[in-house]
């Protein structure tokens, strides 16, 4: 584009809570989706959407584990890792893999969250030969050669000082300080630049073969590809990996509500990240909760956070509420930025609008209007290209949710009734959130 | 960093029915449904573009009039018009739309450019009559009131807050582009300057909106599992019946004058904790490049930038990341889809104990290497494969394939721009890459800007 890219009206997104994860609980539609299970011989299985429309290949994975896994002192090694699986493997260095790569017409990408480390490849159907075989050195047989780890480690650390005097950054790290406490999740995902100095190509290595494993492993795959073939090519991708990995377990995380965290610093705008206890994916109340959020704020644009922050006083270009959900944590979050000299009065419409939903919960009309939402966006949502069913059928599995659950998920939200949703109102929002100010001073006690 | 250019996923369609039906590996049949096109009487033009895959369909409305069709001193009307368009109409309450695409389970947004301006949502396929509805009843049905204007002003006020005001880089691409352009209004931002926001008011949005929105100035795309015949058939009782306006002046906007200078654009702020550079020079576009003669042109700057700058397997990447080691980033990007004459840029950052002049002087050396020697056919024939393969990789997303039409027939391409894209791309040669380079990129002609830290220097 050539001057601002394009200005979107309603897209809304928070510098704070973007570093959240916001997990958008799956739901279900009419999605005409038809997923199968494919267990390979060597007992690797996968979720497979067959669709010959558009002649590519698109396969995702997640191994259980992630930064949290990174042992205390070597910070961001996972993410680090995650770097180096397209800079060498087998017998190729990073140029040549590369060239093979792009011959290939392949995109791999690998990426770390707290929870898990995922991998994806999107391939052209008649070139999949050669991208399955480099998949597999990748994901097998990582070089971690110490000039590629050298320079990857550079660019994190180029990354880390980039951002280190933006207060929003500093402002992330107080909060997640704050909230997780001793928790692994308190740490940043790439570490810092004395953590990373530590690590070394061995440690690379050994964090690879204790986490890379057929036991944590989940795989979803969708395009042009049938399952028998899909078996072959499981078994040559995952089939040599361990059985199963040695992972650290991780404590539940405990957040730390009840707080104040006030980051002060000289900006336009005053940043309001708010959060309440949250509430566990396999909880009977899950989608009563769901469908409270929503309605609170979770609505791109007709929340009642929305209607009174945005609408109806033009306070802000944005604001959300999202149901965070961790392994081992979850969380309501809401978050905006606004103007500074009115932060205190959008922080009060905010606890205004939170105590009056745990009061009162919301009308059979907003349940009503909130369900039919919910129900019919999961296709939009979800599985609008075959990268975003590959993602969902990753999500799906790492939820345990299984394999029926797109076809379950209207009967649960249907059976979702008004008081059910008042009940989990009051159960997660009647408590003191932990609340993180940043921006210029405001008055003292307004956070209150 | 845009990676992938919506020009160069332009052909996307077209190419599609080309390669596909040879290259699915043992699959059944494809079945590609073309895309199609009509025009209403009323001058509506209408783009079809069938995919089955799912019960999802896009309706993008896009009209042909951005942040450089504004009048001098009415930066941002064009954007703040885009958010108005959400309140009531005579026929709908503020906010029935919304919650109608909202009832089922539908998304919706809008966007702002330059040259156009579009609104879509996505919903399933039985729905679409009734949006087809509401789009065509805000065309001309708006209700503009102080009540409804003064908040939307304020949210404006604040996005500029949170886009450009609370990141340094926004700041300094602002000034960049106002230094770049010096004449012509793509020099201006799309947001607006705040001074001039301040003061928009009832009238300058009816006057927009008078002016602008009308069936004769748009281009309506349907992308999704539904079939020509049926959305001609819905247009019937909805656009069909929105009046023609009057007609519209030609785009014709101040042109630019010769440049002959170097100039720097500098920003210190303390929020930046690494420096970075970018540097820029004007170049034609898809469009004003068929005007000008210069046919040709835009697609060997296309894969200028991809062999020079687009990823980890460009020059810029492997020499000054890979082998010299000096930079944590480097690249290059050129956006050919515009109405007027457009901008090529080349960035990059130091790592380690590099000096950001390193990197510029690295830079510098790359691209005069290229004007003195060229590119190679290998590097030439990879980046063109790249372009090819992102056509089909384009066909896997519904509303991908509607911004590459909806953005090339509101910046003067048509759909047969789109088709030829390929066999375009396909003839340029290392020669025409090596020419456009020394054309272009002069060191004399060149906008550099850089974003230091507090207390930095460029040195």
């Amino acid at each position: 584009m050539i001057t601002v890219p394009v200005a979107f009206a309603r897209n809304v997104v928070s510098l704070v809570a973007a570093a959240v994860l916001v997990v958008l609980a799956a739901s279900a539609a009419r999605a005409e989706v038809k997923i199968q299970e494919v267990i390979s011989s060597s007992g690797v299985h996968a979720w497979l959407v067959e669709d010959y429309s558009v002649p590519i290949v698109s396969i995702r994975f997640a191994f259980r584990g992630g930064s949290t896994q990174d042992p205390a002192g070597k910070e961001g090694l996972a993410n680090l890792m995650t770097g180096l699986f397209d800079e060498g493997a087998g017998e190729l260095d990073s140029d040549a893999f590369q060239l093979l790569l792009d011959d290939a017409g392949a995109e791999m990408s690998f990426s770390a969250s707290p929870d898990a480390v995922y991998g994806a490849m999107r391939m052209l159907a008649d070139q999949q030969n050669e991208g399955f075989e480099l998949l597999k050195l990748a994901v097998q047989l990582p070089r971690f050669d110490p000039a590629a780890v050298g320079r990857i480690r550079g660019q994190i650390v180029a990354g880390i000082e980039a951002s280190a005097m933006d207060p929003s950054t500093k402002a992330q790290t107080a909060w997640r300080e704050a909230f997780y406490g001793e928790h692994p999740y308190a740490r940043a995902d790439e570490g810092t630049a004395e953590t990373l100095a530590t690590i070394t190509p061995e440690d690379l290595k050994q964090f690879h073969a204790r986490t890379f494993a057929r036991g944590n492993l989940v795989v979803g795959v969708v395009g042009a590809i049938d399952a028998e073939t899909l078996k072959r090519r499981l078994d040559e991708v995952f089939g040599p990996l361990p059985a199963e990995p040695t992972l650290t377990p991780v404590a539940p995380a405990d957040p730390r509500f009840a707080q104040e965290i006030n980051v002060e610093a000289d900006l336009p705008q005053t940043t309001l990240q708010l959060a309440w206890p949250g509430i566990e994916r396999d909880d009977p109340q899950f989608f009563a909760a769901y469908l409270m959020n929503h309605i609170l704020g979770g609505g791109s644009f007709s929340s009642r956070l929305f209607d009174e922050v945005r609408e109806k006083r033009g306070l802000t270009y944005g604001i959300s509420s999202g149901l965070m959900n961790r392994d081992r944590a979850s969380a309501l979050v809401i978050a905006t930025s606004t103007r500074a000299d009115r932060a205190a009065e959008t922080l009060k419409i905010i606890r205004d609008e939170v105590a009056k939903m745990a009061a009162e919960g919301p009308t059979q009309a907003e349940l009503d209007l909130a369900k039919t939402y919910v129900t019919g966006a999961y296709a939009i949502n979800n599985l609008d290209s075959s990268g975003a069913i590959a993602r969902t059928l990753v999500e799906l599995q790492l939820d345990g949710l299984g394999i029926d659950y797109i076809d379950r998920r209207g009967a649960l939200i249907d059976a979702v009734t008004l008081d059910d949703v008042k009940a989990a109102a009051k159960r997660l929002l009647s408590s003191d959130p932990a609340v993180m100010v940043l921006g210029p001073a405001m008055a003292a006690g307004t956070a209150k | 960093m845009p990676r992938t250019s919506i020009r160069r996923l332009a052909g996307a369609a077209a190419v599609a029915l080309l390669l596909v039906g040879a290259t699915v590996a043992g699959a059944e049949e494809v079945k590609q449904e073309p895309v199609t096109s009509f025009t209403l009487d009323n001058g509506l033009e209408v783009v079809v573009i069938p995919d089955h895959r799912a019960p999802v369909v896009t309706q993008m409305l896009w009209y042909k009039v951005g942040g450089s069709d504004e009048e001098p001193g009415k930066s941002g009307i064009a954007h703040f018009f885009e958010h108005l368009m959400f309140k009531g109409t005579t026929n709908a309450k503020p906010g029935e739309f919304s919650r109608r695409v909202a009832e089922i389970g539908g998304q919706e947004n809008a966007f702002t450019s330059n040259d156009y301006t579009g609104y879509y949502q996505q919903v399933s396929p039985d729905a679409l009559h009734d949006i087809m509805r509401y789009e065509a009843d805000r065309m001309r049905n708006l209700i503009l009131t102080d009540d409804v204007i003064i908040p939307e002003r304020n949210v404006i006020l604040e996005e500029r807050a949170s886009r450009v005001d609370s990141d340094p880089g926004s700041i300094l691409g602002e000034e960049i582009d106002a230094t770049l352009y010096q004449n012509h209004p793509y020099g201006t931002p799309v947001i607006g300057w705040r001074h001039e926001i301040e003061k928009l008011n009832r009238k300058d949005a009816t006057d927009f909106y008078d002016r602008y929105y009308a069936p004769n100035n748009a281009v309506l795309v349907i992308a999704g599992d539904v079939d020509a015949d049926t959305v001609k058939k819905m247009t019937e009782d909805t656009y069909a019946r929105v009046p023609k306006g009057p007609p519209l002046p030609p785009r014709v906007r101040p042109a630019e004058p010769e440049q002959n200078t170097a100039r720097t654009v500098t920003l210190k702020d303390p929020r930046v904790g690494v420096p970075s550079f970018q540097k820029k020079w004007l170049v034609p576009s898809y469009t004003s490049a068929q005007r000008e003669g210069l046919d040709g042109e835009p697609e060997a700057l296309d894969l200028l930038s991809e062999i020079l700058g687009g990823g980890i397997r460009s020059r810029l990447y492997q020499e000054l990341v890979v082998k010299q080691g000096i930079a944590s980033s480097a690249g290059a990007y050129y956006q050919g889809t515009a109405l007027d004459g457009t901008d090529i840029t080349f960035y990059g950052s130091p790592r380690g104990g590099a000096t950001l002049a390193d990197v510029e002087k690295a830079v510098d050396a790359e691209i005069e290497k290229v004007i003195s020697s060229g590119v190679t056919q290998d590097e030439l024939d990879r980046a063109r494969n790249r372009f090819l393969r992102s056509l089909i990789f384009a066909r896997d997303s519904q509303s991908g394939m509607a911004r590459i039409y909806g953005s090339t027939l509101t910046t003067g391409g048509t759909i047969r721009d789109i088709d030829e894209w390929p066999e375009r791309v396909k003839k340029v040669t290392t020669q025409d890459v090596q020419n456009v380079a020394r054309k272009y990129l002069s060191p004399d002609r060149a906008v550099t800007g850089y974003l230091l830290p507090a207390g930095g220097n460029a040195g």
